[in-house]
């Protein structure tokens, strides 16, 4: 991998050398590297359109790395990753998409990752969009992402979108079975003429279930957000969902929150909440000593934190 | 030190052109400990305000340190020494407590720098250090840890508008302490305290008494303090208590 390729894959995995554990590194729509484990096996999918990642029962405190990267301009690809967690496993998967476009074509990559997580699992999952180049061409990602619970399994989702990508339109959706529990962390940050769509889709399906979808968001410059994430309650369950962004310049957002109760014992809750960065915070931090661009910088660091 | 020379500000609002402060001149001088009184609504936090930079005068002039600092933006005055402690403190999203000192020290700040700051405002630092600056944390929490950043600071000038507004009566007592250890530890400092509370008052150097927009007395306190006793300008806890109902 050339030094443009391995900065980007700094900023969506944090890796600086070959991840311990199994991973696989895409680079370019080529494998740049693979490694299973004795417990987490890595296979390319017979159409050649992605990977099966099989994680056996019972393994523990185990990581998986699946980086992408583009560094060639007008790239476009789909790619499906499918994850099977065996039971009562526990371990961390760390994906992430990094563009680097310097040329006048636009490049897209669309990951489609479907989950299939066991009774008894637990997962955290961690994914980071990050685009940069300052060709003509678009940076585009276009992620879905779809969540099998089965019984008392949890699930820790945490999506991150800070820079450079020039267009998202994505959707999550997960079905949960009893005793399940999910929980999204969206961190998301939009400037110059970005558009950002973000949908979820939770159902909850069995007793017990529960998930807390929260976003967190600032639009800046001349940026659009959409955030549509809708919870359905189908049994006794417990549903938050959470949407607080901050809007800046001429940006634009539209929060559409949405609660659907078919069982009596459905317990949902949602709140949305946009506003700018309150003048007060700004005094404050000035009177510390910042200037107002870096008490601004502050308050955003933090609340995307 | 600081020095506000014919101090006027007004406003144009719904209710018609108001004047908030219509002629106010005093002097902080080196090493002093100064508490501005008086009634509710009579432009003492106003002043706490044109001090920081917050509010700009309608006229007058501010000079600290011998240099005219009327038309300098809160920025320039914070980095020139003047620390403010807001009546009000403000909530923030995200931001830890321990992020809030170090802005507010301007550098890095080891664990141990960071925990004296708060244990001398009376918190616990391993519960504290953490914690975001939002609405988990109680008005009084928020007030001490207000005044733990102008303790990061360590300026030579400080404003605080009604520090012991939230704050119960136990630190009290500290509050007390902070200013006398603010006082020894940093150099030619002056302490600029806006409140009506006697125990306050009974530390001061002088005391300013500011009513409807004018200073009614200014002085050494014990020329000014006997006749405030009893009065809205001088609450003894007692009468805070009632205050609050």
């Amino acid at each position: 991998m050339d030094t443009i390729q391995k900065r980007i894959l700094a900023e969506v995995a944090d890796l600086h050398a070959v991840p311990e554990g199994a991973y696989n590194i895409r680079a370019n729509g080529q494998s740049a590297g693979r490694r299973s484990t004795a417990n987490i096996e890595i296979t390319s999918k017979p159409e050649g359109n992605g990977i099966d990642i099989r994680i056996a029962p019972g393994t523990k405190k185990q990581s998986v790395h699946i980086p992408v990267v583009l560094s060639e301009s007008g790239l476009k690809e789909t790619v499906y990753n499918d994850f099977y967690i065996g039971a009562d496993s526990d371990v961390v998967i760390v994906a992430g998409c990094g563009i680097h476009n310097c040329g006048t074509q636009d490049s897209e990559h669309d990951g489609i990752h479907r989950f299939y997580v066991g009774e008894n699992a637990k997962v955290k999952y961690v994914e980071k969009h990050y685009g940069e180049g300052d060709g003509e061409g678009k940076r585009i990602l276009n992620p879905g992402t779809e969540v099998t619970m089965e019984k008392n399994s949890s699930m820790e989702m945490e999506m991150v979108q800070i820079r450079g990508v020039d267009s998202t339109d994505r959707v999550t959706t997960a079905k949960l079975d009893a005793g399940a529990r999910l929980i999204v962390k969206e961190r998301l940050m939009t400037h110059g003429s970005q558009s950002a769509i973000s949908v979820y889709k939770v159902e909850l399906n069995g007793a017990g279930a529960s998930a807390d979808v929260v976003s967190r968001s600032v639009a800046r410059d001349d940026s659009y957000q959409k955030f549509d994430a809708c919870v359905v309650g189908n049994a006794p369950c417990h549903g938050h969902t959470e949407c607080d962004s901050i809007i800046m310049d001429r940006g634009r957002i539209l929060a559409v929150p949405s609660l659907e109760a078919n069982d009596v014992d459905a317990e949902l809750i949602h709140e949305a909440a946009i506003g700018k960065i309150a003048g007060e915070q700004l005094v404050k931090l000035m009177t510390l000593g910042l200037t107002e661009a870096e008490a601004e910088e502050q308050i955003i660091n933090g609340f995307l934190k | 030190m600081l020095e506000l020379r014919n101090i006027r500000f007004d406003v144009d609002d719904d209710a018609g052109h108001v004047d908030i402060l219509k002629d106010v001149s005093f002097s902080v001088p080196e090493g002093r400990f100064v508490v501005i009184t008086g009634p509710n609504g009579g432009g003492k936090s106003t002043i706490a305000k044109l001090i920081a930079g917050v509010r700009m005068p309608t006229g007058g002039q501010i000079l600290f340190d011998g240099q005219d600092i009327t038309t300098l933006s809160i920025t320039e005055r914070a980095r020139l020494g003047v620390s403010y402690a807001l009546q009000q403190p403000v909530r923030f999203k995200g931001i830890q407590v321990v992020d809030l000192l170090r802005i507010a020290a301007g550098r890095e700040l080891s664990m141990s720098e960071s925990c004296e700051y708060l244990s001398r405002v009376g918190l616990c630092a391993r519960d504290y250090i953490s914690r975001e600056v939002n609405a988990s944390l109680s008005g009084g929490e928020l007030k001490r840890i207000e005044i733990a950043t102008i303790l990061a600071r360590g300026t030579r000038l400080s404003v605080f508008d009604e520090p012991e507004a939230g704050i119960d009566l136990w630190s009290f007592q500290s509050l007390i302490r902070v200013f006398e250890e603010m006082r020894k530890s940093i150099e030619r400092s002056s302490i600029l305290v806006i409140s009506h509370q006697e125990r306050i008052l009974n530390i001061a150097d002088e005391i300013i008494v500011v009513a409807d927009g004018r200073i009614s007395q200014q002085g050494p306190r014990d020329a000014v303090l006997p006749s405030l006793i009893g009065t809205a300008s001088a609450l003894s806890s007692c009468d805070r208590l009632q205050e609050r109902g």
